[in-house]
């Protein structure tokens, strides 16, 4: 029966696409045993690397979810010139190479560009902390804004009006009316760019000079596992606890799920 | 709440712009890819030492001209450990490096070694000598020459000893396109084209003699062949000028001559530079050894060799890739 | 309105000055790099032979890839909506992977799986095949996801009773479920093909930087910036994004057309 074809070919490319290589990463990481596995990813480097993760996405994601509020307020909210543009920004990151982000970071920051001064006075933004929250933040930007959009459109002004003619101020029409509707579409936007966040690879490669125990996140870390320490099981391991992450994020999104309001 | 937030991320970029900034007691190494094993011990004898007691580390390793032009665009570095001199003189050009970097006894390099290639357990293909690399089927994989200090070595090498094979520079040029036809694959560094190598890619690794001891040691399936007539690596360390700056920088760049230090290297499958160490070793000696300074194989020393062969868009290599990709 | 008083001003600020540091600045600085020796040397650097190639690799495999998912993202989410299996919800969240997995992981484990000494006995590293899986990886969720809501809203009465009126069901969905998905196919499409253009991590490490063979332009814009030559990279940047927007205009475009005249 097709019905029995198609089910079976669909799933079959989903399982040798997705589910093998993701199963792969964890065979090979316990293929010498979980205490084997276990030292490698509790190296002093590797503990750093997933610390800086950690910071990085401490920082960039609450950053980009406030302002991603903001914006979606802007745009869905508002009249203003240049709201188009403004929607073409937001979305920018999207479309760009993460090897072009830090590239652009890297012309900006570097020896000779507008900010390259910036390195002489005892700032240094490339090859340092500041340059790789940049990089984190520019490619997670737009993940808050696209979600909570739509659901802003969906729900209309009406009660945010009916809550200022009975007389209550901008802040609390916000914290009590509007929030509670978006706070899904927040919630699964945070799941999305936490994700992004942590899995960033090109862009912060270029601006992070690799400096080991300094300025190596966790997928540098991998690759640098991998290319030059000839350490494969530590390549794995680490990678298992950035799918051990991911697995996390998928589940969550499943929580978060827009659902149907039922009022 | 917004504002914490703001204030929060100011704080955070300034804190992280101040850890970047150099401590007292800090050096930072810059270093290409193969030699991290041995810089790793070095460190550790060094911070035994009353001058390196409490002295802490920042280390990079990747391939050498990336290395090289992330100095140049910001990268901090007190001590470059590169594959090669006009890596180094790149940044005497940028201002970075002082310009008598090299006047030291031994000139500024700190280990040899020689080109080796890397076969398979066995040598089943039985590759011996240069002209092997080029009989049909074989796949010799060996670093990308605008990236990778180690490729460059290679490829001097290679052209080197056609040259002592009596070839005429025209000869040892077709030679080297021949060369290129057989390299399916050119990783970033020495150290990633081990990596493709292990993983099972090609038939022979051309590259340093200290990675080809390292891949047994790691227990990679691998031996190495010393071809008879092969190139002197010869890899310079220099203080920049910020390292010019810290005690603790200019007391690790004597140390890298001291007998504790030669010693280190030795055993990472380096040949130490100073005679008194390197007379405890017994290091293979090829009977037709030459060096980039061996003018009469063509071998004029690194500034006009890398202009010649290695110009990104006029050099010899350059212009090889091009016609090898249409 | 929250955002017309003093405090929406000041937030509408920071969100503006937070978007211009983050995102514009370096941007500009892109842009501005890739004009600083005229536009003859951007043209130069752009067509350079090895770009040029790069470039068209990168556009004929985001392609393939866009259309392998057109394909397979129209199955997949025609298997998660209209059939029923157990574990039908597991495969649904599984979807998401390629959103959460970090790009090097993939890449990693896919030369791990698909390249030499892999258990498979297939070696597909520095080939373009390679690419192509590491590209059609990352891309797998934008077209099912963009399907499964319009699948799931869809009336299912015309779909019947063209059935009871005797059109065997290919034929039910080539004139009446097909039409109805096409502009959800195409939107998942143009982030398909977006994101193949761009794609980095998941590349790197199984192209194996062959130029004129498998190097594709995200590659070679990351060598470009590695040998300090801003420009030349920032050059060949400024192409492929305006290549990549033309394309999802176009496509944009397209189905406003299309959805104007179905509604006609």
């Amino acid at each position: 029966m097709s019905r029995y074809l198609l089910r079976f070919t669909a799933l079959g490319y989903v399982a040798f696409l997705l589910l093998v290589p993701v199963g792969f990463v964890f065979y090979r990481a316990f293929g010498d045993g979980l205490g084997h596995a276990w030292d490698a990813v509790t190296t002093d480097r590797a503990i750093h690397a997933l610390e800086l993760t950690l910071m990085l996405t401490a920082i960039a994601v609450p950053a980009n979810t406030i302002v991603g509020i903001i914006l979606a307020l802007m745009l869905v909210r508002t009249r203003f010139r240049g709201r188009g543009l403004l929607n073409a920004v937001v979305d920018l990151p999207l479309a760009l190479s993460p090897v072009v982000v830090g590239l652009a970071l890297y012309l900006l920051y570097g020896r000779g560009g507008w900010l390259g001064g910036l390195a002489e006075r005892g700032v240094h933004v490339l090859f340092a902390f500041p340059g790789m929250l940049l990089a984190t933040m520019f490619v997670s930007l737009p993940f808050v804004v696209r979600e909570v959009v739509p659901v802003l459109r969906e729900i209309g002004t009406e009660q945010e009006q009916a809550a200022e003619t009975l007389g209550a101020r901008p802040f609390q029409v916000f914290r009590r009316v509007t929030f509670p509707a978006i706070r899904w579409a927040v919630a699964y936007g945070v799941v999305l760019t936490t994700a992004r966040c942590i899995g960033e690879f090109g862009a912060v490669s270029i601006v992070s000079g690799r400096i080991e125990g300094k300025t190596e996140t966790l997928p540098i870390y991998v690759q640098s596992q991998y290319a030059f320490d000839f350490d494969t099981s530590g390549a794995y391991a680490a990678s298992v606890v950035l799918a051990l992450i991911a697995i996390a994020t998928v589940v969550l999104l499943r929580v978060f799920q827009p659902k149907e309001e039922v009022l | 709440m917004r504002v914490i937030c703001i204030a929060l991320l100011g704080v955070a970029l300034l804190a992280g712009s101040a850890a970047g900034a150099s401590r007292g007691g800090s050096v930072d190494l810059v270093a290409y890819s193969t030699p991290k094993d041995a810089y790793g011990k070095i460190i550790a004898s060094f911070q035994k030492t009353s001058a390196g007691n409490g002295t802490g580390f920042n280390e990079s390793y990747a391939a050498s001209g990336d290395q090289a032009r992330a100095v140049a665009a910001g990268l901090k570095a007190d001590i470059v450990a590169l594959a090669l001199d006009p890596d180094v003189n790149m940044l005497v050009g940028k201002g970075l490096v002082p310009k008598n970097w090299a006047a030291n006894s031994h000139k500024g390099i700190v280990s040899d070694s020689v080109v080796v290639f890397v076969v398979r357990d066995g040598n089943p293909k039985h590759i011996k000598g240069w002209g092997d690399l080029v009989k049909p089927g074989i796949q010799v994989i060996t670093p990308n020459p605008f990236t990778s200090g180690g490729a460059r070595w290679n490829v001097m090498a290679a052209y080197g000893a056609q040259r002592k094979a009596g070839k005429t520079d025209k000869q040892a040029i077709a030679y080297l396109k021949k060369f290129f036809q057989h390299v399916p694959v050119q990783p970033d560094s020495a150290r990633a084209a081990l990596q493709v190598f292990a993983q099972g890619k090609g038939d022979v690794l051309i590259t340093y003699e200290n990675e080809a001891i390292y891949a047994e040691k790691k227990g990679v399936h691998t031996e190495y062949k010393t071809p008879k007539s092969t190139l002197l690596i010869e890899t310079p360390v220099a203080l920049t000028k910020s390292g010019l700056k810290k005690p603790a920088a200019k007391a690790f760049y004597k140390f890298l001559w001291s007998s504790t230090a030669q010693k280190a290297f030795a055993s990472q499958g380096f040949r130490p530079v100073v005679k008194s160490v390197a007379k405890s070793y017994k290091f293979y000696r090829p009977s037709g050894l030459f060096t980039i300074n061996t003018t009469k194989l063509g071998l004029t020393g690194w500034t006009k060799v890398q202009t010649r062969f290695f110009h990104p868009t006029n050099g010899i290599v350059a212009k090889i890739e091009k016609s090898l990709g249409h | 309105m929250v955002s017309d008083r003093a405090g929406g001003a000041l937030a509408r600020g920071i969100a503006l000055g937070y978007l211009s540091l983050v995102v514009l600045l370096p941007l500009a600085a892109l842009v501005w790099s890739s004009r600083s020796h005229g536009l003859g040397a951007f043209w130069d650097q752009a067509t350079e032979p090895e770009a040029l190639s790069a470039l068209k690799l990168t556009l004929a495999l985001a392609a393939i890839c866009a259309l392998v998912n057109a394909v397979a993202g129209t199955a997949i989410a025609w298997v998660l909506v209209r059939d029923r299996f157990r574990g039908r919800g597991l495969v649904d969240s599984v979807i998401d992977l390629p959103f959460a997995l970090p790009t090097i992981v993939a890449g990693l484990t896919l030369l791990a799986l698909y390249g030499p000494g892999g258990p498979f006995k297939v070696d597909v590293a520095f080939t373009r095949m390679g690419v192509l899986l590491a590209l059609l990886f990352v891309t797998l969720p934008f077209v099912v996801r963009a399907v499964q809501p319009v699948l799931l809203e869809l009336d299912r009465e015309m779909e019947e009773a063209a059935a009871s009126l005797g059109a065997r069901s290919f034929t039910v969905f080539r004139r009446i479920v097909f039409p109805n998905l096409l502009p959800a196919i195409l939107s998942g499409v143009a982030l398909a093909f977006s994101r193949a253009i761009g794609e980095f991590g998941a590349v790197v490490l199984i192209s194996g930087n062959l130029p004129f063979k498998t190097e594709v332009s995200s590659v070679y814009i990351f060598q470009q910036v590695e040998s300090d030559n801003g420009a030349a990279a920032a050059a060949v940047s400024v192409l492929l994004l305006a290549i990549s927007l033309a394309v999802l205009l176009g496509i944009g475009a397209f189905r406003r057309w299309r959805t104007k005249y179905d509604h006609a």
